[in-house]
């Protein structure tokens, strides 16, 4: 592999890693809250595609606000609606709610939307257009991705650690209870977190229908499962395991294309997934974890202070 | 202030607490000891508003708890430090205590009291931006009794708050309490340490399994009874009942 070669897989990996961080910190954030695995994540990436189609008549700047404030919307009324009833059920409800949610938008696009002949968002030439700089080639729409997700990364990250909401969602996605018995409100942090995860949610699909510009009833699977894997190769438990989840998966989907020789490439997505696989096994609570105890035992021989014998300090 | 009736608190069909009656006055230090699953815990939990009673009332200051939520009981001025200190260890020590007012609205006495705490608990104002899990085990209970003070309660509820610590890090914690105490804030603690509890209380109930409570007094009064060391035993040098 030339250095230019090796180059342009770095960049993909990144501006892919980037969008697959995003993706699998909406998903992150509501399993952290709620130990929720939204399976209907997907369809809210589909709700804003449709959305796109209906707005893009209206110019650039209105379908992508529209967009994003009717996925935000969706999303929170997820909740309200088929979410909050069951909030105090085990895991298994939920999971089961999520996965009616889903069907049921998949089915109700199917009827609706999704009828007739296959609709999709007109292609921009502007963002398609192609650069060649000292043998790496990228089009503005990369560019933009790469930015966007890095926008985005680096505003959640200012949101998480710098707000009052924030440090709240933080530190119910570890306690939830424990969060609720020092005074921080259930509903509040909830639908904030379901919000977020529209706003991601709708971020990613205006990037990824500008990609393929194709629309489909089930065109949220594919960014589901890749949330899925990116989310729990990193760590589901935690926002910074899955970004990390993300940013692997780039690289491992980038690396895995550019390394088979041509005759393998087809069964490229088999050699990921051994990727994967590999990865759970070295790392079954995710790289996350895997990198915190090797600093931990790094550290001192013990994994925790928390274990340690109190420092007589008082 | 606090008084509990007849209280029972079931997990499906299984009775954690069975008729507990039991009262805190205004400024007093009361303990409630038993052996592991006698139900202290269930007990706690209850009057903060996780687990719902199945019969039985809890007042505070003439309002029936058992129909508020954790977050109104909070409001009210009842705070926990809860078993296993449960702070947030991915938060750093200043996120966890500004955590613990989240209940307040008066600004300007959350900024003194958070103060007050960083002078109380002077490893903890040396920690402040390290993340909660960096701490020590002793460490790392200073930083929830804190958080439960930033909360401005008026009664202070302490779930066995010295388990799992070395001897000297027991003496601080229940220092605290007593400094605590002497400032004039109720405190409810619930231990397995009964010894140390009955020592340091102004009056404790001692809770048999089944949720009972057995005996109730002074440490003299305790210590008087006949069939004190029989409702103590296994638990009278603070080990693991």
């Amino acid at each position: 592999m030339t250095a230019a070669i090796s180059l342009q897989v770095g960049i993909d990996s990144i501006s892919a890693g980037a969008l697959f961080a995003v993706l699998a910190l909406g998903l992150a954030l509501l399993f952290g809250v709620m130990r929720l695995l939204n399976f209907a994540y997907g369809e809210l990436i589909m709700v804003g595609g449709y959305t796109m189609y209906y707005a893009q008549d209206l110019g650039v700047v209105p379908m992508i606000l529209i967009t994003t404030a009717m996925v935000v919307i969706v999303s929170m009324l997820m909740e309200l609606i088929a979410f909050r009833p069951v909030r105090h059920a085990p895991p298994l409800t939920l999971l089961i709610t999520s996965f009616a949610i889903s069907f049921g938008l998949q089915q109700l696009a199917f009827m609706t939307v999704a009828k007739g002949a296959q609709k999709g968002v007109s292609p921009y030439p502007w963002l398609t257009e192609q650069h060649h700089i000292v043998g790496i080639r990228f089009s503005n729409l990369e560019i933009l991705t790469l930015l966007i997700a890095a926008a985005l990364l680096i505003g959640m990250t200012m949101l998480l650690k710098r707000t009052t909401i924030g440090i709240q969602l933080r530190a119910s996605t570890e306690d939830y209870q424990m969060a609720q018995l020092v005074g921080v409100r259930g509903n509040r942090v909830i639908s904030a977190a379901f919000a977020i995860t529209g706003f991601l949610a709708a971020a990613v699909c205006i990037l990824y229908v500008l990609r393929t510009g194709a629309l489909s009833a089930q065109m949220g699977v594919t960014p589901l499962l890749i949330a899925f894997v990116g989310g729990a190769i990193g760590g589901l438990g935690s926002l910074s395991g899955a970004a990390l989840g993300g940013f692997t998966l780039g690289f491992l989907v980038n690396g895995v294309q550019a390394s088979l020789p041509e005759e393998l490439s087809s069964y490229a997505l088999m050699f990921v997934f051994l990727g994967v696989i590999a990865i759970l096994v070295v790392a079954p609570d995710g790289l996350l974890e895997l990198i915190q105890k090797a600093r931990a035992r790094a550290r001192s021989p013990v994994p925790s202070r928390a274990a340690e014998p109190p420092r007589e300090t008082a | 202030m606090l008084k509990i009736e007849d209280l029972t608190v079931a997990y499906d069909r299984v009775r954690a607490v069975n008729g507990l009656s039991l009262h805190v006055d205004e400024g007093e230090f009361v303990g409630l000891v038993g052996r592991n699953g006698a139900g202290k815990t269930s007990t706690l939990m209850t009057i903060v508003g996780v687990q719902r009673p199945a019969l039985g009332r809890i007042m505070f200051d003439g309002t029936d708890l058992t129909r508020c939520s954790p977050d109104e009981i909070l409001r009210m001025g009842i705070s926990l430090v809860p078993e296993g200190r449960r702070i947030f260890s991915r938060l750093t020590v200043g996120e966890n205590v500004r955590i613990g007012a989240k209940s307040r609205r008066d600004r300007a006495a959350v900024a003194k009291d958070i103060e007050s705490v960083r002078e109380r608990f002077p490893v903890l104002a040396e920690t402040w931006d390290r993340s909660g899990a960096q701490l020590s085990g002793g460490e790392q209970q200073q930083l929830a009794i804190a958080r439960a003070l930033v909360a401005g309660p008026r009664l202070l509820l302490l779930d066995e708050p010295t388990l799992g610590l070395a001897p000297l890090m027991v003496d601080r914690v229940f220092e605290i309490l007593r400094a605590l105490h002497e400032e004039g804030r109720t405190v409810l603690l619930v231990e397995q340490n009964a010894k140390r509890t009955i020592e340091s209380a102004d009056r404790t109930y001692v809770m048999r399994t089944g949720g009972r409570i057995q005996l109730e007094g002074t440490a003299e009064e305790l210590q008087a009874r006949g069939d004190f060391e029989s409702a103590y035993i296994g638990m009278a040098e603070g080990g693991a009942g």
